[in-house]
């Protein structure tokens, strides 16, 4: 593949959305209250979680904060890059302006994934950064160079997990036509990576790290944080991830062949 | 010779609006399953013992979220976003030509959606009975009155919130972010996640006087047999529905003047 090419159109891709979401400034304006608001309520719930007891599933109101910044930062992520562009293939398909894409010498997942941004979504990202700062100082974690990258390697992995559950949900589109609300389902599903798993009873547990990997996408992560990871459940996120996205790649192309346009 | 047109016309918005919503039964199904946070929320309440400090049992508690799962069912209203789109697209010149406020269309929608949704929400509480069937009882004929009631109450509330909401479309056209912000307080302060009995005095000091507990928390107490005031509760959701329907009339009448049609 051609790297300098695709980095140039992406280049491009970046100019004109931001341009056209700019726009709309009141509306960055509202949003970036919706991610604060929404943080202040999800620490206002654990709190009341906390309020009588000192652990939940073994972690500690403090340890627990990580997992929201964390979650906090991914969500920010999503509603950047994946919830524009995704929810725009529901639109390409039941308009047939699909063929357009497909016709553009240019990979149709590329240009699918990445076409828009939505620069609201930076703010979240911030405001999970600033949370996660302030949780590393409220632990007292030291920094180095392993836990640095082992926490990168993890939250990309978390990302790429992540993106494949968006770009399948998304992909099934060409045989149902209408999946919004499917949509909606695998974010009400996310919405328990804002809480430790242990939390959760042993078959939650079982269906939340087999069938759909949410586990994976924050508690991982934040026991990297904390120090409390074994190796093995690092490597088990690095290969959980690479094997979603190369499923996500595949079932992409398989569906494609399924895909007969709309109207006309 | 007035309500019995008022009522043929009812009737007739709510048979196009059904037989529209039965074309999209998947969908609304899955729908139907994207409102199982609360399941999700009494597996953490429930596994880390947590109730035992706001005195409910288990039994108890499991009946709260249900019926707060059955509340949401009837009560969710998206009319900021059909009325968006509507108003993006130039769909509410027609609209506004006929003798009918375009509102009732929404209304009848929104209705027709959930008769639609009601076999699909038996059918989840079918399984959650199955996996926890000592939270099985059935309430006396009063209280289902009164409850069901209740969640036409919130449903109406709420629909009036977001009605208010979707007229700003005359002026921003981006209405559904000012929604999503709206939806925050709705989501944490209503009941879905915790029931406000366990929220801290000093939340609970103020929040009986906002909209917010009277949608959720408080029809499901009602249904479920917990401790509440239903007089009390009664009143406060009839107040608000007569504070916010001139509001809305209000806002109507102001925005219709400003209209300018878009599109075609």
């Amino acid at each position: 593949m051609n790297f300098r090419k695709y980095l140039k159109v992406y280049k491009k891709f970046l100019h004109t959305s931001l341009a056209s979401e700019l726009e709309y400034k009141t509306n960055i304006l509202v949003d970036l209250i919706t991610a604060i608001l929404s943080l202040v309520g999800s620490i206002f719930l654990l709190s009341i979680f906390f309020q009588n007891n000192g652990y939940i599933g073994g972690w500690k109101f403090e340890q627990a904060l990580i997992i929201q910044a964390i979650y906090t930062i991914l969500n920010g992520i999503t509603n950047t890059w994946f919830n524009p562009n995704l929810t725009e293939i529901v639109k390409h398909i039941r308009e047939g302006t699909l063929d357009f894409v497909l016709l553009k010498p240019i990979d149709s997942q590329f240009f699918i994934s990445l076409k828009k941004i939505n620069p609201s979504g930076f703010l979240e990202i911030m405001l999970g950064f600033l949370l996660l700062f302030f949780c590393i100082k409220i632990n007292q974690i030291n920094l180095n160079l392993s836990f640095l990258t082992l926490s990168l390697i993890t939250i990309s992995c978390s990302i790429c997990i992540l993106y494949s559950l968006w770009f399948f949900i998304s992909t099934t589109t060409i045989w149902f036509v209408k999946t919004w609300n499917a949509i909606e389902v695998l974010r009400s599903f996310l919405y328990i990576g804002r809480f430790p798993l242990n939390s959760f009873s042993f078959s939650l547990r079982i269906f939340f790290s087999v069938f759909i990997p949410i586990a994976f996408i924050t508690t991982i992560p934040s026991e990297v944080f904390l120090g409390l990871s074994v190796l093995w459940k690092i490597l088990l996120e690095v290969i959980v991830a690479t094997v979603f996205l190369i499923n996500s790649r595949k079932f992409w192309l398989f569906a494609l062949k399924f895909y007969s346009s709309a109207s006309s | 010779m007035i309500s019995n047109l008022i009522n043929r016309k009812i009737f007739t918005l709510l048979k196009v609006q059904y037989s529209n919503m039965l074309e999209y039964r998947v969908e609304i199904a899955l729908w139907a399953i994207s409102g199982i946070i609360p399941f999700f929320m009494l597996n953490i309440w429930t596994n880390n013992n947590l109730n035992e400090s706001i005195n409910i049992s288990d039994v108890m508690l499991s009946r709260y979220f249900l019926c707060a799962f059955f509340v949401r069912q009837f009560s969710v209203v998206w009319v900021v976003f059909s009325f968006e789109e509507d108003s993006l697209m130039g769909k509410v010149s027609p609209y506004l030509i006929q003798p009918l406020n375009p509102f009732f269309r929404y209304f009848a929608q929104h209705l027709a959606e959930q008769i639609t949704r009601f076999p699909f929400a038996l059918i989840i509480a079918f399984f959650f009975f199955i996996f926890n069937p000592e939270s099985i009882w059935i309430p006396n004929l009063g209280i289902l009155l009164l409850s069901i009631v209740s969640t036409f109450l919130s449903f109406l509330i709420q629909f009036l919130i977001q009605s208010i909401v979707a007229c700003l479309c005359f002026w921003t056209e981006k209405a559904s972010s000012i929604e999503r912000l709206l939806f925050i307080p709705t989501l944490f302060l209503s009941g879905l996640l915790a029931p406000v009995v366990s929220f801290p005095a000093y939340v609970k000091s103020w929040i009986y006087l906002t909209p917010f507990p009277y949608l959720i928390d408080f029809p499901a107490n009602l249904l479920s047999g917990n401790e509440t005031n239903i007089r009390g509760g009664l009143i406060m959701q009839i107040l608000w529905i007569f504070l916010l329907f001139p509001l809305f009339k209000k806002i109507w009448f102001e925005g219709t003047k400003k209209y300018t049609a878009m599109g075609s």
